[in-house]
């Protein structure tokens, strides 16, 4: 069977708006279905977590990335392997403690966004993009890491970038294989 | 296309997000099934408007459904219709034999119940496609054995 080897670019972008107008209509239907902003946003992070869990064999099918060595390894390889796999963007990277457990990927653009002018009125603390929290969350939950990953900064809410804050925690577990051994 | 893993997961999701907040019985299944299908005419209709922006204008119905059926499903789901039929009185059936939101499904009878819940999204696709290239229609589709499914769409 033969397959264009490349398609049109038209082909391609119309691809990533079918996500995100998916994305958008949803967003839609869950204003309609849930008064409060909170829930709203709950209910994405929740959606994003399954995702998550299911997209990082996908990723890790396709990227064939090596073992990680660190939590900063981990974040660069979510910003320039992953988010560019399927979102086409690099975020950049960046450390905000000193325990190296707590960075920031700063998104100067985002395809999510694209059909997106401002938020609705009354609906000021919406987290539109709460979808990828929960999807980098469940992502890395699968590979044994727990993360709590929160918008820092949003660009529909006024803020002059976009800001995604993944905090590493540290595993319980780990004090007890120390015991044993 | 790594592109097409995001939105089979977000289509998963959203239909059973959908199906976990209602509860059981035949009005409340509707009820999802018309929410998704609503999700599906908003987003049909944006995609329709972006894809047909540098074409050259349809000369008559068949001609639309026919871009449906090639390019439209195409760009979306990799692949053509595989059969078109129509009784050129207002109703078109189109035949996938191997739809994309379906082939990750096992392909024998025990999840065909539920298939008709994948079809809704696609269905009001397809709908809101034809709405914004000025057809009314009513999309409706069927499942006899996965993955195949037929897309019905009477105007009107």
């Amino acid at each position: 069977m033969s397959r264009p080897t490349h398609r049109r670019p038209e082909y391609r972008k119309i691809n990533k708006d079918l996500f995100v107008l998916t994305y958008g209509a949803l967003v839609a239907q869950l204003c309609k279905d849930y008064e409060k902003d909170e829930d709203v946003n709950k209910y994405l992070d929740k959606m994003g977590y399954g995702i998550g869990t299911r997209l990082v064999e996908d990723f890790l099918a396709r990227s064939c990335v090596g073992r990680c060595h660190s939590y900063s390894e981990i974040t660069d390889i979510i910003a320039q392997v992953a988010f560019k796999m399927y979102l086409g963007i690099t975020p950049s990277v960046t450390c905000n403690n000193s325990s190296r457990n707590e960075f920031s990927l700063i998104l100067d653009k985002n395809p999510l966004v694209e059909f997106v002018e401002e938020l609705p009125a009354g609906r000021s603390s919406l987290c539109y993009c709460n979808l990828l929290c929960g999807i980098i969350r469940g992502a890395l939950e699968m590979v044994h890491l727990a993360a709590d990953v929160t918008f820092l900064q949003d660009r529909l809410k006024g803020d002059s970038v976009t800001e995604i804050g993944i905090t590493f925690l540290k595993k319980p577990e780990e004090k007890k294989y120390r015991r044993k051994k | 296309m790594a592109d097409e893993a995001l939105f089979l997961l977000l289509h998963n999701e959203m239909v059973s997000g959908v199906y976990k907040s209602a509860e059981q019985g035949e009005v409340e299944n509707g009820r999802c099934i018309t929410k998704l299908e609503n999700m599906g005419f908003r987003v049909g209709q944006g995609l329709i408007e972006r894809f047909t922006k540098d074409t050259a204008r349809f000369k008559d119905e068949l001609d639309i459904m026919k871009f449906i059926c090639k390019d439209f499903w195409t760009t979306v789901f990799k692949k053509q219709i595989d059969n078109l039929r129509t009784n050129h009185q207002g109703i078109y059936v189109l035949q996938d034999n191997k739809f994309r939101l379906l082939t990750q499904m096992s392909a024998g009878k025990q999840y065909l119940e539920h298939a008709s819940k994948y079809l809704a999204f696609t269905c009001g696709l397809i709908r809101g496609g034809l709405s914004n290239l000025g057809i009314k229609s009513i999309v409706t589709a069927e499942v006899s054995s996965m993955p195949a499914c037929k897309f019905q769409g009477q105007k009107g």
